[in-house]
């Protein structure tokens, strides 16, 4: 089946694109780039540099943009899906929806009004497990965004690893905290991972940082070489 | 052995990882030993030596279950407990003479439990996640559990520890996939 995967260039959506390329043939990544920065379903910080994973999978990109007020953001996201079933033949849409039964029956709706198929290879998935798996299968993930107590400044930047994990989960027993930031607590970027011919290469970022709201805008990227 | 029955439109598709992993992971973390089996690969003596069945829902769009009925007639004869979920609903209705009707339903809604099941409990609201384009209409032999007709969410059989849901448990209450475990 022809699938068209929601694309930010975050941990979900490019996971949710592997297991997609598993079973089916994704033949492009729909990424909406949100004027909102508090935006209801978009993953907003780096998301203009999603285009060089894209580039790095080799899967070609639709990119719409949209105002990201609520009820707009959605007829948007119903545009960009339909022009990807219009300009590549898309039978089906995949998301990395792993909780949210918002974001999920949004996407669902707008799925059976276009008539496709909605995937969600990685709902109600064990976020810890889920953690764990991202990083055996060799995915290199950042955090680019954190927007919960208690995470610190150093929590900006990191890389996402088995130390990192066990923090996770030790936060989700003290504070509960979602450890795949599924409630809106962290935000990721992926800089490289099976599915990626070439690697991502930050060159220059700016860290932003004040009670426990933190982000690393990327400047300057590249690909390079694995 | 918990048989857990994917019912989507091939073996590991795609689906698999959302509407039977979810699943597999509540019984997997009761302790409960369970088997996965793809509904066209179910064989009778899998069947036989399972003490429960989950069958487990379907993506919007699949409606393969529908024309395929013919592979489901054990259920007819099936005395141990068995979850039927949203698709496996269906596919239970039409085994005992139930209607499948077109009966759209996209997110979370109250679902109002009319009588008290070991499966459900008492009668109560709680509040399910819905992903059906049909439901089904009560079959004979069968008792209202929740919802009403015309939207019917749950139905049990009445002799027998069989039920159906037509909302997800797996999604904020799992509590029901885990009774169903104790059913046995």
């Amino acid at each position: 089946m022809f699938l068209g995967v929601l694309f930010s260039g975050g941990k979900d959506s490019v996971f949710a694109c592997r297991r997609a390329m598993e079973t089916d043939s994704v033949v492009c990544l729909i990424t909406v780039i949100s004027e909102n920065p508090d935006s209801y379903m978009f993953h907003t910080p780096n998301v203009r540099w999603a285009h060089l994973i894209a580039e790095a999978i080799g899967v070609p990109q639709l990119l719409w943009s949209t105002r990201g007020e609520e009820e707009a953001e959605l007829s948007d996201l119903r545009d960009a899906v339909a022009a990807a079933k219009k300009s590549y033949g898309i039978e089906g849409v995949v998301t990395g929806a792993i909780e949210s039964v918002y974001q999920a029956a949004r996407v669902q709706r707008i799925c059976r009004e276009l008539d496709l198929w909605c995937y969600n290879p990685l709902w109600q998935i064990d976020q810890v497990e889920y953690l764990r798996l991202l990083v055996e299968e060799g995915f290199e993930v950042i955090v680019t965004g954190v927007f919960a107590y208690p995470l610190d400044e150093s929590w900006v930047g990191a890389k996402i690893d088995d130390r990192l994990i066990r923090e996770l989960e030790s936060l989700q027993k003290r504070y509960g905290i979602n450890p795949s930031g599924e409630g809106g607590e962290l935000e990721t970027f992926v800089l490289d991972g099976p599915i990626l011919k070439k690697r991502i290469e930050i060159l220059r970022a700016s860290k932003t940082y004040e009670n426990y709201r933190g982000r690393l805008t990327i400047e300057e990227a590249r690909l390079v070489d694995k | 052995m918990i048989l857990i029955v994917d019912l989507c439109h091939k073996a590991e598709s795609l689906s698999k990882y959302e509407f039977v992993d979810p699943i597999a992971s509540i019984v997997r973390r009761t302790g409960s030993e369970f088997k996965v089996r793809h509904f066209s690969e179910l064989t009778a003596k899998e069947i036989e030596r399972s003490d429960g069945i989950v069958l487990c829902g379907t993506p919007l769009k699949d409606d393969l279950r529908a024309r395929r009925i013919e592979l489901f007639i054990w259920i007819r004869d099936f005395d141990r407990p068995l979850l039927a979920i949203c698709a496996g609903m269906q596919v239970v209705a039409a085994v005992f003479g139930g209607e499948i009707v077109p009966q759209p339903k996209i997110g979370l809604e109250r679902i109002e439990i009319l009588k008290e099941t070991d499966l459900l409990g008492p009668p109560g609201e709680i509040e399910g996640y819905h992903l059906h384009n049909f439901g089904v209409t009560l079959p004979s032999g069968f008792d209202l559990v929740a919802g009403r007709a015309g939207q019917i969410e749950a139905f049990k059989h009445s002799g027998r520890p069989i039920y159906g849901i037509i909302f997800h448990p797996e999604v904020r209450n799992k509590w029901i996939v885990e009774r169903f475990l104790d059913l046995g």
